[in-house]
Order: C-alpha cells, then sequence, then structure tokens
C-alpha cells in the first residue's frame, strides 16, 4: 500500500514550501488530493477492509456466517507448528523461491536493456522506438504468451526435437516443461519489462555531466557504473522489484499453466478456495498473503528511501 | 417429437396475432412476436452455437450464452441468481446450490416427457439394472419436496431439480500406442511403469474420486461411499497422492478440457483421467487414444437444466418450452453424436440414423463412417465404441461426482497434495 500512495505524497512535498503557509493553499491542497485519495478509499481501502472482516466469518458450503472465528486463521497455520512443514509454509517458501528466482534474471537483464537504451542509443526516436518495441509482447494476453513455450519445451517439443536431431541428447530432456524452470522461463519472459520501464526512467533522468565530470575525474567504466550510475538508478531498481515480486506473489496462472498445475501458488489455493465457495477461508489467505508482501516491500523501503530517491 | 407444422420465423412474424389466437398444438409460437432472450449459465461443453441456431428457427428464442467453468456455475448461482434465466449444471452442484434458495423445483407437469427421462435419473437403473449410486446420484437429488422446497425428496414427487442435458459415464483414457500392455483398472494411473507420465485432473472433488478408484483397484482399502468419504479415508487417499506425486509419478495435472486434450496428444502423458469427448478430440487429431473400460467399473457425472426462482411470466413459460425443445430430440441427437448421453433416449433416437443409434447406442460396429455433428470424421467404418453399449456402460457406473459432507476438509487436504 505504501508505495501506491507515493506519488501523493511525492507531490506534496515538492508543493509544500509554496502553499503550506497559507490554510486556503492547503485546503486547495487537500482537494486537489481528494479525487484520488476517494478512489483509493474505494477501491482500495474497502475493499480490503472487507476482506479483512470476511477473513473472520463462518462459512459452509452455501453461505457465509457474520459471526467472528479465528478458525480460518487457525486453518491457514494448520499444522505450522509440528516438524513436518504445513501446506502453508510450503506454498511461500516456493513462491518465495520463485520470487528470488525471477528477480535474479529480470533485474540484472532489465538493468542491462534498459542501460543499453538509455547510455548506448544517440537517437531520441531510436529509443523511444526500442523502448516501444519491449511493450510489443504486451499486445497479447499473459496467457497465449505462455501457452506459446509448450510446443518449443514439451517431451517432443521444437528444443528437445532439435537437440536429438543433432545429436546432443538421445533421451528428451523431460525439465524444460512443467518444471520450475518452466515457470521461471515463463515469469522472466511475462516480468521483465516491468523491471526495464522503471530504471530505463531512472537512468534516463541521469545528468550527463555528471557522467562527463566522474569521467574526468579519471573514474573507469566499471566506477562509474558502480559509484554514479547505480546510486541513481536506486529508485527504479527498487520500484521494479517491487512489481516484480508483487507480480509474481499473487500470479497462479503462469505458475499453473508453465508447472504443470503441479506448484503450488498461494494465489492458487486461494482460487480453489473461492471456487468451492469457501469465501472467508479465501480472504484469510488474502490477508496473510498480503502481509507477507507488504512486509517484503517494507525490507525494500529500508534499503532504499524511494521518497528521498525520486 | 412431431411437430404439426413447422412454420418459419418470417411466416410467424407476418401473421403473429392471427397465429397466437389460434390453439397451437407445437410449441407456442407467441415467442417469435416479441422475441425472448434467455441468458444460458453453464460450461461451455453444452452451449453450442448449433443449438443456439436451431433453436431461435424453432422457437424464436434467443439463447444467450454465458459460458463458464463448473465451479463458476455454481458460485454464480448461489451469489448472483438474478444474473442468469436459466442454469445448466451438474447434479453434484446441487447440494450447493438448493439450500441457497435460488432455485425453483421444475413442474413435471409442463415437462411433456417428464416420464420419458432415462431410468438413469428417476430410479438409478439401467435396463431394470440397479447401478451404483456411491456419490451425489442424481436419483438421490432428482426430486424436491416442493416448488420452494430447499430439502430433496427421497421418492417421487411433481417437481424436479434439474431436467437433464447429458450426461456420461468416465474412465480413463490412454495411448494405445505408447503403452505397450494391456490397461484393465483403475490402479494402473498409479504403475510405476508410466512414471511422469500420468495425470489426474485438478478439480479436488472429482480428482479425488479418481484417486478413490485407484485406491480401491489396487485393493488395500475399501470406502463406505467415494463420494462421501470420512476425514481418514480422505488422509488415506491424499497419503497415496502424494507419495505418488514425490515419486514423480505425474507429468502435470490439467483443470480443463483442453489441456487435457494438448497433454494427450502431446504425448506428454500416456494414461491420465480424462473426458469422453476429449479423447474423441485427440483421435481427431489423428492420435490414438482410447477410453478405456475398466473392470471396477465408471466415475458418471451428469447435469441438467435448472431454473432460478427469480424466474417468471413470459420468460418461465420460454425456459420451459426451450426445455421441452431440448426433450424432443433434436438436441438430444447432436449430443448423442457427440459421445454423450441424452436425457430423453427415444426421440435422440428418431433423429438419428439407425447405423448411428447402432454404433454411438448400441456398441455394434459402424456400418459406415461416423461423423461427428459439425461434419468431421469421427470414426471410419467398422469401428466399435470405447466401453460398448449404452446399457453396458452406464450399467457398470461405480460411483458419481460428488460433494461430500466433508468438503471443506477435502479441499485443505487436496491443496495439501498439490503443495507436497
Amino acid at each position: 500500500m505504501s508505495d501506491l500512495a507515493l506519488p501523493a505524497a511525492a507531490a506534496a512535498n515538492t508543493a509544500a514550501p509554496t502553499v503550506a503557509a497559507r490554510p486556503r493553499g492547503r485546503a486547495l491542497a487537500y482537494l486537489q488530493a481528494a479525487p484520488l485519495a476517494l478512489v483509493f478509499l474505494v477501491f482500495l481501502v474497502v475493499p480490503l477492509v472487507l476482506t479483512g472482516i470476511v477473513s473472520l466469518w463462518e462459512y459452509n458450503e452455501y453461505e457465509i456466517i457474520p459471526a467472528l472465528t479465528l478458525q480460518n486463521y487457525a486453518d491457514v497455520f494448520d499444522g505450522c507448528l509440528s516438524a513436518d512443514l504445513c501446506t502453508t509454509v510450503r506454498t511461500y517458501l516456493s513462491t518465495v523461491k520463485f520470487v528470488a528466482l525471477t528477480l535474479a534474471i529480470t533485474l540484472p537483464l532489465g538493468f542491462a536493456i534498459a542501460y543499453f537504451l538509455a547510455f548506448h542509443i544517440r537517437s531520441g526516436t531510436v529509443r523511444m522506438g526500442l523502448f516501444l518495441l519491449c511493450t510489443i509482447p504486451f499486445w497479447t494476453s499473459n496467457v497465449i504468451r505462455m501457452i506459446s513455450w509448450i510446443p518449443l519445451l514439451g517431451r517432443n517439443g521444437l528444443v528437445n526435437d532439435t537437440l536429438r536431431t543433432l545429436g546432443l541428447i538421445r533421451e528428451p530432456i523431460e525439465g524444460l516443461l512443467y518444471s520450475d524452470f518452466a515457470v521461471v522461463l515463463a515469469f522472466v519472459h511475462l516480468d521483465t519489462v516491468f523491471m526495464i520501464v522503471p530504471i530505463f526512467n531512472s537512468l534516463a533522468r541521469i545528468d550527463r555531466r555528471l557522467i562527463e565530470a566522474a569521467r574526468d575525474g579519471g573514474a573507469s567504466g566499471a566506477q562509474i557504473l558502480w559509484n554514479v550510475i547505480l546510486p541513481l538508478a536506486k529508485p527504479g531498481i527498487a520500484i521494479g522489484t517491487i512489481f516484480v515480486t508483487t507480480l509474481v506473489m499473487g500470479d497462479f496462472v503462469t505458475v499453473g499453466v508453465m508447472g504443470g498445475q503441479q506448484i503450488a501458488s498461494v494465489g492458487k489455493v486461494i482460487q480453489v478456495q473461492m471456487s468451492y465457495l469457501q469465501f472467508p477461508a479465501a480472504a484469510a489467505n488474502a490477508v496473510v498473503l498480503l502481509a507477507a508482501v507488504l512486509l517484503m516491500i517494507l525490507g525494500l523501503t529500508r534499503m532504499i528511501d524511494l521518497r528521498r530517491e525520486l | 417429437m412431431d411437430l404439426p407444422q413447422k412454420p418459419s420465423r418470417r411466416t410467424l412474424l407476418k401473421g403473429a396475432a392471427a397465429l397466437a389466437a389460434t390453439p397451437v398444438t407445437g410449441f407456442p409460437a407467441v415467442h417469435a412476436a416479441e422475441p425472448v432472450t434467455l441468458r444460458y449459465l453453464g460450461t461451455a461443453v453444452n452451449q453450442s452455437a448449433d443449438i443456439a441456431k436451431k433453436v431461435k428457427e424453432d422457437l424464436g428464442i434467443t439463447l444467450e450464452y454465458i459460458p463458464v467453468v463448473t465451479d463458476e456455475v455454481t458460485k454464480r448461482a448461489v451469489t448472483q441468481p438474478n444474473s442468469f434465466d436459466l442454469i445448466d449444471t451438474e447434479y453434484f452442484s446441487l447440494k450447493k446450490i438448493l439450500p441457497s434458495g435460488n432455485l425453483q423445483g421444475m413442474d413435471a407437469k409442463r415437462i411433456k416427457l417428464a416420464d420419458k427421462i432415462s431410468s438413469v435419473f428417476t430410479k438409478g437403473e439401467v435396463a431394470g439394472k440397479k447401478i451404483g449410486d456411491q456419490g451425489t446420484a442424481p436419483k438421490k437429488v432428482f426430486y424436491l419436496e416442493g416448488i420452494d422446497s430447499k430439502k430433496f425428496a427421497g421418492e417421487q414427487t411433481q417437481w424436479i431439480s434439474l431436467i437433464p442435458t447429458v450426461y456420461n459415464a468416465d474412465t480413463l483414457g490412454i495411448r494405445p500406442d505408447l503403452i505397450k500392455m494391456p490397461v484393465t483398472s483403475w490402479k494402473e494411473l498409479l504403475n510405476p511403469a508410466f512414471k511422469g507420465k500420468a495425470s489426474i485432473l485438478n478439480i479436488p472433488s472429482i480428482g479425488i474420486m479418481d484417486a478413490a478408484m485407484v485406491v480401491e483397484a489396487t485393493g488395500d482399502y475399501t470406502y463406505g461411499d467415494k463420494g462421501n468419504m470420512t476425514k481418514p479415508e480422505i488422509d488415506r487417499t491424499i497419503k497415496v497422492l502424494i507419495e505418488a506425486k514425490r515419486a514423480g509419478q505425474f507429468r502435470a495435472f490439467w483443470q480443463d478440457f483442453n489441456e487435457s486434450v494438448n497433454l494427450m496428444a502431446s504425448g506428454e502423458t500416456v494414461i491420465q483421467s480424462m473426458w469422453s469427448p476429449a479423447v474423441t478430440k485427440v483421435r481427431a487429431q489423428g492420435v490414438p487414444c482410447t477410453y478405456q473400460p475398466l473392470k471396477e467399473g465408471y466415475r458418471a457425472w451428469a447435469s441438467g437444466f435448472g431454473i432460478p426462482k427469480t424466474l417468471s411470466g413470459r420468460k418461465l413459460d420460454a425456459a420451459y418450452d426451450f426445455i421441452n425443445w431440448f426433450l424432443s430430440g433434436w438436441a438430444g441427437a447432436y449430443l448423442n453424436r457427440q459421445g454423450y448421453y441424452s436425457a430423453v433416449l427415444e426421440t435422440a433416437q428418431a433423429n438419428m440414423q439407425p447405423y448411428e443409434w447402432a454404433f454411438w447406442m448400441e456398441g455394434r460396429p459402424a456400418e459406415k463412417d461416423i461423423l461427428g455433428p459439425d461434419g468431421t470424421l469421427i470414426e471410419k467404418g467398422g469401428a466399435t465404441r470405447d466401453g460398448g453399449s449404452f446399457d453396458a456402460r452406464m450399467g457398470a457406473v461405480a460411483c458419481w461426482n460428488a460433494v461430500m459432507d466433508e468438503n471443506t476438509y477435502m479441499v485443505r487436504k487436496w491443496n495439501e497434495f498439490i503443495a507436497a
């Protein structure tokens, strides 16, 4: 939530010195912020509060009963105190693993692409053209982009067939499809652009004179990258990381399709419960998921003070 | 059903007033005078453009399909009963939908062929022989105590919960070209010979039934009722599944029709839970696939039309007219040609060629090429339908898709299986 509120807060910060002194100006500022605040209230705060309330209700097959209970949360963490890992912990570990793997690939990849676009393309038109090129995959749906991998990676898919024809392998590689590999591959494919955009945005705003100054001061290319560009790209990296983290944490379609429905994800658990009309149980899971994501974002914002950097 | 006259839409529009005044013995012409649209909620399986076209021609009723998955049908029926005029859902969902009070009992007196509905539904019999009734067998939930009742009646009443559309008996699908041994039992699903090449469906309430068939086939355990397990029985079944999963038995799970077709057609799996039309579709791609009859029998399912409580007046009349039309033969023949079974067999038979009927329903070798409803070649002459005749197949039903009393617990355990 804190990241969503950021643009408004940042805007208020810059406006503060000129208008803060006059009460009428302050009222005007509130008025200006009101539409966005209202949108957040109606579409974010209210549903969240409702989810929280429903997560405390009882339910049966066909109705939810407004009676307070903590049973749903007890069910979520059922068996977690025993030696064997419980379903929820297993599921979260699996999800966090995918977040880490996806970040480990999309971050360097996204940074490299953004760096290339921002610093190596001299013509502004070509840069914008290439930048738009990155968004072309978004012209089709997520699911279609994922499904298009399946004929490639399958047991008798293009990759296995090619390797066999070349004589590199005898037996098809089973792990290409319906595996962790396939899931991470799809996540990288789907989410790298969410890294590119904010990092590119940060890089584009770096004052080129700073780099010149560093070079004049005798810094090597690596030193410039590490000591000048990277620190200035931190907000973009942080925002990109938040995007990718939240996307992967909540995604169950990719994990389902590419993992052959065999890999647990938090979103999938919620979806199954919803489809069996177990709304309160699903709500409890959603609240736990929200808390987990918020914790991760909190950790990120501890590392980088986004408000100062923007 | 025999129509005295089949007026085209145009003549109906021309003489709407005159026609409306005359007593029409066939289908009421009044719908053509002022078109009625029925919002038809169901799974995509039964929602065919051909049926919509035909009913528009015959009755002037426009069907507006709302295609969603089975679970979504139930969810909508419980949470948004005003969002549809006609529901096509499975009998086992009734245990969730009916207590919500959102459906009305259907008046058997207004269903012209109510007496002709297959005894599978009314009595739980095929050709006079009792069939398995574990799980939510339709006969258990077929009759209601009254039009507004939220309870199922034990015996025959005037009020019917759902009028059957299609039903079938499911078994395992196999790739005979990739499996070099005879498959005769459900237990082969977990046979280590097929390690990494098996699949099961990831719809908990159905998947666990298939697993139960496997457990019983291995002789380890016999359930009191596979469709209504106790907690220890659920634990036992899930344990078997988790062990198989950890041993790498499964290639993938599937959740919808196309996923199952792709898994099988691409050779990712060689044995899996499957639906009959999915097998047909794999075969239509030129890939050998058998809907393998197994000695322990079938897991059956059935779906039917229901009417929301809010429906009244002209729309209610239209819904009854549509359902009567549906039972009158054309639609039944259409569905039979897809490998499903229709509710009223006699009228469907009247709408099928004798050789088609012999192939689909009597289990006899095809006299000539068998075409699907869309004209594609399904079987060459000489082929025999897997599982044999209607009587042989429906007579060997072991259990029905179900909602268990311990459903919540089962879903939790199923999630545990997926996370294992």
